[in-house]
């Protein structure tokens, strides 16, 4: 009678640790999901911004055509590859922020741009949607470090190998320039 | 390393749980000796506290933000500080951006409040809005968004609350003591029990006086250690501690005190806003560390910007062996980079004149007055009270419209 007591009692601990893990991954996902999805609202931002700010630079830099093109092509390659993975697309987003810091740089030299309200506005969304991209990357690789750990330390990794919780992929700077802070330097 | 510190948790509850116990000692005594029965004291106390709680929870952020005078702005108010406070909320993780507020007050300080995460606030005051620049801001905010994500303000409100409700029972109590109780009374007529009651007296005595130092103690201990957590996570979010150092050496350095600051709302802001000049103040009787202190634990985090770079930086500067980061909050950390000062450092960002004029804008616009620019380069600041369609520029005379 003890024998069935103590077996029933190991059942139930073994089943409040299976469900408190279980859940614990299923949020760890979720914040993953959600961290993804803030990226990808501040990327889609960024989109937004660009073509008005090429309009606006595209009046008072003449002698820029290719940075401006360079910006707009980049902008477009990287909204095709919008719905890839996360590898492909951090590379195409790395080439944009490159791009797009590059004409920033040169606008230095148009003081004209640099007086225009408008375009004024529009470099201080640009350069605080920079920043959110690169803080919800934080966030997000943040949020994955914890949920892959979750899904590979033991014995957490048996249930995630069981109800197939899979490790996310990191969203990793792959351009250079990028790597480095985002500092732009004036002359 | 986000859901954070919850050993920090266990004990900030054994504090709220011991301030509780002393409120419900002082209530006993004080029932035993005035009502002669303990329950009814007990009931007193609990009564009071619980009002003043009910009150500070529902009504908490809203009184506090009335008395710093702090007024609401919008996004097109002021974008910059606005997209800071985006920044930080996307790097804190926090689900709902907070309730930006502006005090107009050339002091340096800011404050968060609101019970909880998705009901929060952040004030600053327009000195501080002009004096920083974007990385400094951004530190400045991170130190704010961590004190909501840590859930500080809920509990600085708790123990403040039973603090103030162990000081208003021991103020009276003392007052009755001394100048009603001697009078005889009741004590003297009620039957027996004389060397019981005189224990009942001398320790309630020794109460009234110890306890309000001591829950305020407490009440101190816990603010100072939520201070220099909210400047790590602030170095976490921003992984750029030079930011908030740099704004803190500002903060330091301005002598202007805060006009609508009192005593039971100092904690709540970035600085102590009574602190006296060069004040070295790392006793017992601070809300707040001395600043140079914080600031020099800032510059020491040279290896990276995580929970236990700081912890590593804080040990180094007061060389104890002492962790002021709790150890599970520090456990998944892997290494985090510092970046570098962002380009705002560079010469691009508004300097201090223009933030100034972007602040005074603002807080001209938030009284309802309109700004013309004329085309000389004069701006008409047109009172809310005009109402004529057309203004002549004092300046060089054009007929602007208004």
């Amino acid at each position: 009678m003890i024998a069935v007591y103590i077996i029933v009692g190991i059942v139930v601990v073994l089943a409040i640790v299976f469900i408190a893990t279980y859940n614990r991954l299923v949020r760890l996902r979720n914040q993953v999901k959600n961290a993804w999805a803030q990226i990808d609202v501040q990327l889609k931002r960024r989109y937004d911004l660009i073509p008005n700010l090429v309009e606006t630079a595209k009046g008072y830099m003449k002698h820029e055509r290719e940075t401006l093109e360079a910006v707009t092509k980049a902008r477009n390659l990287a909204q095709q590859l919008a719905s890839s993975g996360a590898g492909a697309r951090a590379k195409a987003e790395g080439e944009l922020s490159s791009a797009l810091a590059r004409l920033l740089a040169v606008v230095e030299s148009y003081p004209d741009l640099k007086a225009n309200q408008n375009f004024l506005a529009l470099q201080e969304e640009l350069t605080s949607t920079e920043n959110k991209i690169g803080f919800s990357r934080q966030f997000y690789n943040d949020s994955v470090l914890r949920y892959n750990n979750q899904t590979q330390v033991f014995p957490s990794n048996m249930i995630a190998n069981v109800t197939g919780f899979k490790a996310s992929e990191f969203f990793e700077v792959t351009v250079a320039e990028e790597r480095k802070a985002p500092t732009v330097s004036f002359t | 390393m986000w859901e954070q510190i919850r050993s920090n948790q266990i004990r900030s509850t054994i504090l709220v749980v011991g301030m509780g116990l002393l409120l419900l000692l002082i209530g006993y005594l004080l029932g035993l000796y005035f009502f002669g029965s303990g329950i009814g004291g007990l009931i007193i106390a609990v009564v009071i506290w619980a009002v003043m709680s009910l009150v500070a929870f529902f009504r908490g952020d809203n009184i506090l933000l009335a008395l710093s005078r702090a007024r609401k702005i919008s996004r097109d108010d002021h974008p910059r500080l606005y997209n800071v406070v985006e920044e930080m909320k996307i790097a804190s993780g926090l689900e709902k951006i907070p309730d930006i507020y502006i005090i107009d007050d050339p002091g340096l300080n800011a404050f968060a409040t609101g019970r909880d995460p998705n009901r929060a606030a952040v004030a600053i005051t327009s000195g501080l809005l002009q004096k920083l620049n974007r990385d400094e801001l951004q530190g400045v905010i991170g130190h704010e968004m961590a004190h909501i994500k840590n859930r500080d303000v809920l509990l600085m409100a708790i123990t403040a609350v039973l603090l103030g409700t162990i000081v208003i029972l021991a103020w009276y109590a003392t007052r009755i003591l001394f100048f009603g109780g001697m009078a005889g009374g009741r004590r003297s007529s009620s039957s027996g029990g004389g060397s019981g009651q005189i224990i009942i007296l001398v320790v309630a005595i020794v109460l009234m006086i110890l306890a309000p130092i001591a829950a305020q103690l407490i009440y101190l201990a816990v603010s100072r250690k939520r201070e220099y957590l909210a400047d790590a996570s602030s170095a976490l979010y921003t992984r750029y501690p030079e930011g908030l150092a740099s704004a803190l050496e500002k903060l330091a350095a301005s002598s202007s005190q805060l006009k609508s600051a009192n005593k039971a709302t100092a904690p709540m802001y970035i600085i102590n806003p009574f602190r006296k000049k060069g004040m070295s103040a790392s006793d017992l009787t601070s809300t707040h560390p001395p600043i140079s202190e914080r600031i020099r634990i800032l510059r020491s985090m040279a290896g990276g910007a995580s929970f236990a770079d700081y912890d590593q930086a804080y040990r180094q500067v007061h060389r104890t062996g002492r962790q002021i980061v709790p150890a599970s909050a520090m456990a998944t950390g892997a290494a985090i980079g510092l970046r570098a000062a962002g380009p705002e450092a560079a010469e691009k960002e508004p300097d201090e004149i223009q933030r100034a004029r972007e602040t005074s804008d603002l807080l001209w616009r938030r009284s309802g007055y309109k700004t013309i620019a004329c085309d000389c380069g004069a701006k008409l600041r047109v009172p809310p009270k005009f109402k004529a369609s057309s203004i002549r520029c004092p300046h060089c005379g054009r007929i602007n419209q208004a």
